[in-house]
């Protein structure tokens, strides 16, 4: 996918005035938000299953190698073939590989993330692979030709009426307007998708290593007839997201929907082992599971390590103010919000993403209700610090972060300075006691007014009253 | 007890009337105050902007000054917080600073919180009158976990009344630089919040940090509002009289 991260603060303006996307963005709060605070009550011990999952993510990570090479082999046993990609082109290059040896015309897929990452769709088109995106909300964006706003959401920016316009136009069929005559329609348009596919493409939540599975989380089934009804079954993930066994899968689990959909439970859990059995009714002929790194192995033992722990619930941008006024598009690439602030920079550079880790007023609400305890506000921290370090800060930051760091050192020169500068903002203040221009901070005062300072300062006064 | 008041930089610049009411509220529940005088910044600002190096410095100048308090109390939740969860992160590598800082760290307070947890006071001498709705900032809620204690303190006022409003421990847009750095985006969630305040139909917005109080009342003001106070938790706890 292009990577257009680096227009953040023209999109951002750009989306804050799009009275549509602004619509539906008011659905995040009562929908996820008070969905997930609903939820996780359920969970007696809830910030003790947070440390568990943490840490379950952690001891995965620690030996990374080691456990992906015992999930291959567990893969293997049940009948599944592994494959590593170290990029996405590799990714697009082992399914095309995949497609011409089983001779697949038709794709029907289910929603991956890392295929996003990689442009996959329009790698099999270009081969000559017809693909058709089943999740409702991928769907749709397909017919669109647009990205996902959102990991879990993907169409959360799109309103009804737009969908309903959408399809009348794509379908050729008299428009709907109810959510399930839209939703029927597009089950009849899909269901000889599924049926005409030669291979079905899905993600992977979980790659569990103790069994070799593959394990989704769905909500419309779609996954389910995509990794069983075609004969070929391309699980595509990245290679962080291994966890040791069932039992930790459980807990992890526990987690994910909660934080996620506010559901205790998805519609499906599916747990894809090996292919089909003699003895089976269904299930694909042929199962190929593809690890990508893209980027991940570069933060193993680096200080952004923890972000490998993410289990792509969105609950870090379902909460984030930044991310509920201006939707997930502004981020520039596949993954938005606090993640994707991070993500992004990481893996396609800091000088391709400057804003984003400074998008953030670091309030915190990512970090306290992501499942696997991320500190997604610190992580933001240390990629300014990498900017610092770097010289990817315009000279007017550096400048006035040096300024005043000097200043402050020296009380002195910093008490004549605050001084003078308050005096004269009272001033200016008048009587309304209130600025409404303030030179070098227009992004203050184009929509806001400072109150202007009351005229001393503390350090004046309390000598003053000292003094008397 | 010897309590060292941590004034922070806006309220030094902007509003001193915040310090000398939280001066007022730590007297009258016993305390010492000393507040030393070469204080500036506790340099958050510098750490939250990828300043590491200056964000050091200002912790150990800040170090030097209050070591010798048995307690810091700031009336900042994100100063307390920067104080006390981040000092430590800052000197993690360096094992000689890490003790000294940790103590320090672990004997700092945001006001509200020192005045519920540390001194049990309950004899706010503040007289305001009327209907409020208190704002949790960032840090305070999420660092130090300040919720309860300020609305405990409001209660023991006989003339305030607490009314919540829809999401209260949403950010405001604040955040420092960023207000600047994204000024619209910072605008526009300082309008979400004004919203919620104007549903609220309170006489005032209360909080713990003055960088949000700054906001919301310049946001409130651009849109027309010039009746809604605007105010410091310390403020309507200890009244304002003589300082202004």
């Amino acid at each position: 996918m292009q990577v257009s991260s680096i227009h953040f603060k023209r999109s951002v303006t750009e989306k804050l005035n799009d009275e549509k996307l602004q619509n539906a963005l008011s659905r995040l709060q009562t929908r996820f938000v008070e969905g997930r605070a609903a939820v996780i009550g359920e969970i007696a011990d809830f910030e003790e299953t947070r440390t568990a999952a943490a840490a379950i993510r952690d001891r995965v990570l620690k030996n990374l190698d080691q456990w992906l090479l015992h999930f291959e082999q567990q893969a293997i046993a049940r009948g599944a073939l592994v494959h590593w990609a170290e990029s996405g082109a590799d990714v697009n290059r082992i399914v095309t590989e995949i497609a011409t040896l089983h001779n697949v015309r038709r794709v029907a897929k289910s929603k991956s993330m890392v295929t996003e990452e990689c442009g996959l769709n329009e790698a099999l088109e270009h081969a000559g692979v017809e693909v058709v995106e089943t999740d409702l909300g991928e769907y749709i964006l397909q017919l669109a030709h647009e990205a996902p706003s959102h990991i879990v959401a993907p169409v959360v920016h799109k309103n009804k009426e737009d969908i309903a316009d959408l399809f009348a136009e794509k379908h050729q069929l008299p428009r709907k307007t109810g959510i399930p005559e839209l939703c029927r329609e597009a089950r009849e348009i899909l269901r000889p998708a599924f049926l005409a596919a030669d291979m079905g493409i899905s993600g992977a939540n979980f790659l569990i290593a103790e069994t070799g599975s593959a394990l989704i989380v769905t909500n419309e089934g779609n996954g389910r007839l995509v990794t069983t009804l075609p004969r070929v079954h391309v699980a595509i993930t990245g290679i962080e997201k291994v966890v040791p066994t069932l039992e930790d899968v459980t807990t992890l689990l526990r987690l994910l929907p909660r934080s996620a959909t506010g559901q205790s439970i998805t519609n499906y859990v599916s747990m894809l082992t090996g292919t089909k059995d003699a003895a089976d009714h269904d299930g694909p002929e042929h199962f190929h599971i593809i690890l990508v790194d893209n980027g991940r192995s570069s933060l193993l033992g680096g200080d952004m390590q923890s972000m490998l722990r993410c289990i792509r619930c969105g609950a870090c941008m379902n909460h984030c103010p930044v991310y509920q006024n201006i939707g997930g598009h502004a981020y520039g690439w596949v993954y938005p919000g606090p993640m994707g602030s991070i993500l992004t920079p990481t893996f396609v550079g800091l000088e391709n993403a400057p804003d984003l880790p400074n998008a953030s007023t670091l309030c915190g609400a990512c970090g306290v209700v992501c499942p696997v305890k991320i500190p997604l506000p610190d992580l933001l921290r240390q990629l300014r610090e990498k900017q610092m370090s770097l010289g990817l800060k315009s000279w007017q930051e550096k400048l006035a972060l040096k300024l005043w760091g000097w200043m402050a050192r020296r009380p002195a020169v910093y008490a004549m300075v605050i001084k003078i500068t308050v005096r004269i903002l009272h001033f200016a203040g008048g009587k309304e006691r209130m600025l409404h221009h303030l030179p070098g901070a227009s992004g203050w005062t184009a929509g806001r007014d400072m109150p202007a300072p009351q005229g001393k300062t503390f350090r004046e006064l309390y000598r003053q009253r000292k003094l008397s | 007890m010897r309590v060292g008041l941590f004034v922070t930089c806006l309220v030094d610049a902007m509003r001193p009337r915040i310090g000398f009411a939280s001066l007022r509220l730590l007297e009258a529940a016993g305390c010492q105050v000393v507040v030393p005088e070469n204080q500036t910044c506790c340099g958050q600002p510098g750490y939250n902007s990828g300043d590491r190096e200056t964000a050091k410095t200002l912790a150990l100048k800040l170090l030097d000054e209050f070591e010798t308090c048995d307690y810091v109390v700031a009336p900042s939740g994100s100063c307390a917080g920067m104080i006390r969860v981040h000092y430590p992160d800052l000197f993690r590598d360096d094992p000689t600073v890490l003790n000294r800082i940790s103590l320090l760290a672990q004997r700092t307070y945001e006001l509200a919180d020192f005045l519920v947890n540390v001194v049990k006071f309950d004899a706010a001498p503040g007289h305001f009158a009327g209907t409020l709705t208190y704002h949790d900032s960032c840090s305070g809620l999420r660092e130090l976990g300040i919720r309860d204690q300020p609305r405990a303190l409001l209660a023991t006022m006989p003339g305030v009344t607490v009314k919540e409003m829809a999401e209260a421990t949403t950010c405001c847009g604040f955040g420092g630089a960023f207000a600047v750095k994204f000024g619209e985006l910072s605008t526009r969630m300082a309008d979400n919040k004004c919203r919620h305040i104007e549903a609220a139909g309170v006489d005032a917005i209360v909080a713990g940090d003055l960088g949000c109080l700054l906001n919301i009342e310049g946001r409130l003001r651009r849109r027309g509002n010039h009746t809604t106070q605007v105010l410091h938790i310390a403020e309507v706890l200890a009244g304002n009289e003589g300082d202004d």
